[in-house]
């Protein structure tokens, strides 16, 4: 979609807090914001309020304290339905429809935004080509989908009506270490050649790591520090540090294998 | 004389009992819808009105059948004629069960399906008829079905009330004291039944989604 006419970040948190109604705090005081084309990584283990603040850019969730602003404007002033069809969002394998073809869930946008039928058409056999899916899959549905074939289609849904921003939910966290690896690749790739402005979430520091433009830690509902992958394995921050020890044990090779994370 | 005979002797009365049964289900399961389905997706968007429909419609289904037909006797318009009395009353009574079950059907569906939809900015309408309503159909047909089936049977009550239907048979048979008489109608509403429920179960499974 076209650019916005404000230079500045393209997501802005301002002493942002989030509550749910019987009290218990999910996020504190966070700022942060997003640059344009990045991507930046929310890691941290559950319950640290990454996917709460992912929720919160495309209004999924509402703040209880603070503002954010998309392309410089506060989100009260968005409507809301637009806003969201600005902002691709992939989830974990879930988040297709069913009772929807390939085809027909890739074009979900597109058709909800009232494109013409052939041009949705087009579009989908463009997206499946790039996200490496080959055309006669159109025709399936999602049931009868690996699941790396299946993210696949969620990141092509995500990415057909050409938003700007991409929010990405732990979206490899279902699949197996190799076709994970296989889609961490391709979407690093993808990502170098589109260059959208990227939310990733995630608890793996291997894979903030690799895809990361800057990768933010969050802890307990506050955002510990905001790093470059190169500094991350540096840090004297403890909790940095704790991550990163953790990280270390995992791939230090151990009797009898290693298991996934 | 066995029953089919009775029924073979008497086969053009027997097929107009037979369609004017299907007229008093078929036109109270088509009101019920009409009525259900829109109160039971109401109800998942004003959650708060939940209770008091679902209250209401679960109450509705206590009043026994022959004395919820005495009780709307009184109505105007819909007392004058029998058949409009029992259809009312049908229908009634087939809200329960599509009320019930297009609103579990709704809730039913998977919250992360819905939230994917919802954060791709589907509007609540679109959200609705694209994903939501056909993820329940078949929980809705289900209803449907149970109205159905249960609807062929209470129908033959409404014979008492001169609605017609194959409760004739029923009531003339008890009044005469001839089990034949009292099959020649029960025989053909167990039918009805029981095709009712095969087909509307082949169409429910067939639009399971997974």
């Amino acid at each position: 979609m076209s650019d916005s006419p404000n230079a500045g970040p393209a997501i802005q948190f301002r002493n942002v807090g989030y509550r749910l109604n019987n009290g218990t705090i999910l996020l504190r005081d966070l700022n942060l914001e997003v640059q344009r084309g990045e991507t930046l990584v929310l890691l941290g283990r559950s319950g640290s309020g990454k996917t709460t603040t992912l929720k919160l850019i495309n209004r999924l969730l509402t703040q209880s304290a603070g503002a954010i602003y998309v392309d410089g404007q506060s989100l009260d002033q968005w409507d809301v339905i637009r806003l969201r069809r600005m902002i691709g969002y992939v989830i974990q394998e879930v988040g297709l429809f069913p009772h929807f073809t390939v085809a027909r869930n890739i074009g979900v946008v597109p058709h909800i935004e009232g494109w013409p039928a052939d041009r949705i058409q087009q579009r989908v056999a463009e997206l499946l080509q790039l996200v490496g899916l080959e055309p006669q899959l159109a025709a399936r549905y999602p049931r009868e989908l690996s699941g790396g074939q299946r993210q696949r289609v969620g990141v092509a849904r995500a990415l057909a009506a050409d938003p700007a921003f991409l929010l990405m939910d732990e979206p490899f966290g279902a699949l197996d270490p190799i076709t994970r690896a296989e889609l961490q690749r391709e979407f690093r790739a993808l990502q170098q050649r589109l260059g959208k402005t990227v939310v990733f979430v995630t608890h793996d520091l291997r894979e903030a790591l690799l895809l990361g433009t800057r990768v933010a830690l969050m802890e307990s509902g506050q955002l510990i520090v905001t790093l470059k992958p190169g500094e991350f394995m540096n840090s004297s921050d403890p909790m940095v540090a704790a991550y990163v020890d953790a990280f270390k044990t995992e791939v230090a090779p151990a009797p009898g294998g290693r298991d996934e994370p | 004389m066995n029953v089919l005979q009775f029924i073979q002797q008497n086969h053009t009365e027997v097929l107009e009992l037979t369609a004017e049964h299907l007229w008093l289900v078929g036109a109270s399961i088509a009101l019920a819808v009409l009525i259900g389905i829109p109160l039971g997706i109401l109800i998942t968007r004003w959650p708060v009105l939940g209770k008091p429909v679902l209250g209401g419609a679960n109450i509705i289904q206590t009043i026994p059948s022959l004395a919820l037909f005495g009780f709307l006797l009184p109505a105007p318009w819909i007392g004058a004629r029998a058949d409009r009395l029992a259809i009312l009353a049908l229908t009634l009574y087939a809200l329960l069960p599509l009320i019930r079950n297009t609103y579990t059907g709704i809730r039913g569906v998977d919250p992360a399906i819905v939230e994917a939809g919802r954060g791709m900015g589907m509007t609540d309408r679109q959200l609705l008829w694209q994903v939501e309503f056909p993820l329940a159909l078949s929980v809705i047909i289900a209803g449907i079905r149970v109205a159905t089936v249960l609807s062929i049977g209470v129908a033959t009550i409404a014979a008492a009330i001169g609605a017609g239907g194959l409760g004739e048979y029923i009531f003339r048979g008890l009044a005469m004291v001839n089990n034949q008489v009292i099959l020649a109608g029960a025989i053909p509403a167990a039918g009805l039944a029981i095709l009712a429920d095969t087909s509307l179960g082949w169409l429910e499974k067939r639009l399971a989604p997974r």
